[in-house]
């Protein structure tokens, strides 16, 4: 096998991950999580069904929700869609892994590189995102998620921890505009 | 303004994008005789109601669904919200 050396960048282009931190909340730059997307195929709604809870150990989350357990998170994205995170270290080749659990049944397709993560945490944290979007934190319980837009972008909020931990997905080749965004949004609210 | 969408609820209608009349669902079928006529009427011919309007959005910012939203063209209010995809299957569509 060809020897690479090859050296990975953070979608933010440092070696290591980015934090800022200010008073009442930090932000994370997150590079240790693989994400697939996972997509029921209509033809074959029972085994699909079926399988979900075979593999990951946990029903798929209805609209506007996340649900975990073991390595995997879901998020859902849309009618029959899920996004799927799991740590990097051990699915590195997640779209294959997921693949594998539910055969013709889904369509899987590899994200991890598509999108940048932040995540943002503290006591003050629904102060930043009264600024960045439109979506009600207010409402928005645990294990919440839903897409929103974000300095004209794209991003899927998800609700770790209701007014304590959210984390944000934008996509990647914007990853600097996003973060530029979260952090001049910080330093207007707190 | 708000339209209610039927999976997550009441969102701001900037997340939408606009894209017409719900007749576009009616795609006619290419091989009938008269398909050429049936196309022109369903590509060129619009109703323009002053009030009652079924129509197709689109929730671009969010969960990326098609919805039929019934909405009032004088007052804008909004009466119903459907996805799309129930409606199609409900006039006979497999998809």
């Amino acid at each position: 096998m060809a020897e690479h050396r090859l050296k990975p960048i953070t979608p933010l282009g440092g070696d290591t991950s980015r934090k800022d931190t200010f008073q009442g909340v930090t932000i994370t730059e997150v590079v240790d999580t693989a994400l697939a997307s996972l997509s029921a195929r209509a033809s074959q709604a029972a085994e699909f069904r079926a399988a979900a809870p075979k593999f990951f150990g946990f029903d798929l989350p209805a609209p506007a929700r996340s649900a975990s357990g073991g390595d995997y998170t879901a998020i859902w994205t849309g009618p029959e869609q899920w996004f799927i995170e799991a740590p990097f270290a051990t699915h590195e080749d997640i779209a294959r892994i997921v693949k594998q659990g539910f055969g013709d049944a889904a369509s899987v397709t590899e994200q991890t590189d598509g999108w940048g993560r932040f995540d943002l945490e503290g006591p003050r944290v629904r102060k930043v995102f009264e600024i960045l979007s439109n979506l009600d934190l207010e409402k928005l319980p645990s294990g919440g998620a839903s897409r929103t837009v974000i300095e004209h972008l794209g991003c899927i909020l998800v609700c770790r921890e209701a007014g304590a931990r959210y984390s944000v997905y934008g996509p990647r080749s914007s990853a600097a505009s996003l973060h530029h965004a979260l952090v001049t949004a910080a330093k207007a609210a707190l | 303004m708000i339209i209610n969408h039927p999976l997550l609820g009441p969102r701001d209608s900037q997340e939408f994008v606009y894209l017409g009349d719900a007749s576009l669902i009616d795609r006619p079928d290419w091989q009938a005789e008269n398909a050429v006529d049936q196309f022109h009427e369903y590509l060129y011919q619009r109703t323009n109601p002053a009030g009652e309007h079924q129509e197709l959005w689109f929730h671009e910012q969010g969960d990326r669904s098609w919805l039929v939203v019934t909405r009032n063209t004088l007052t804008h209010e909004i009466t119903a919200v459907e996805l799309a995809r129930d409606v199609a299957r409900r006039r006979g569509r497999s998809k």
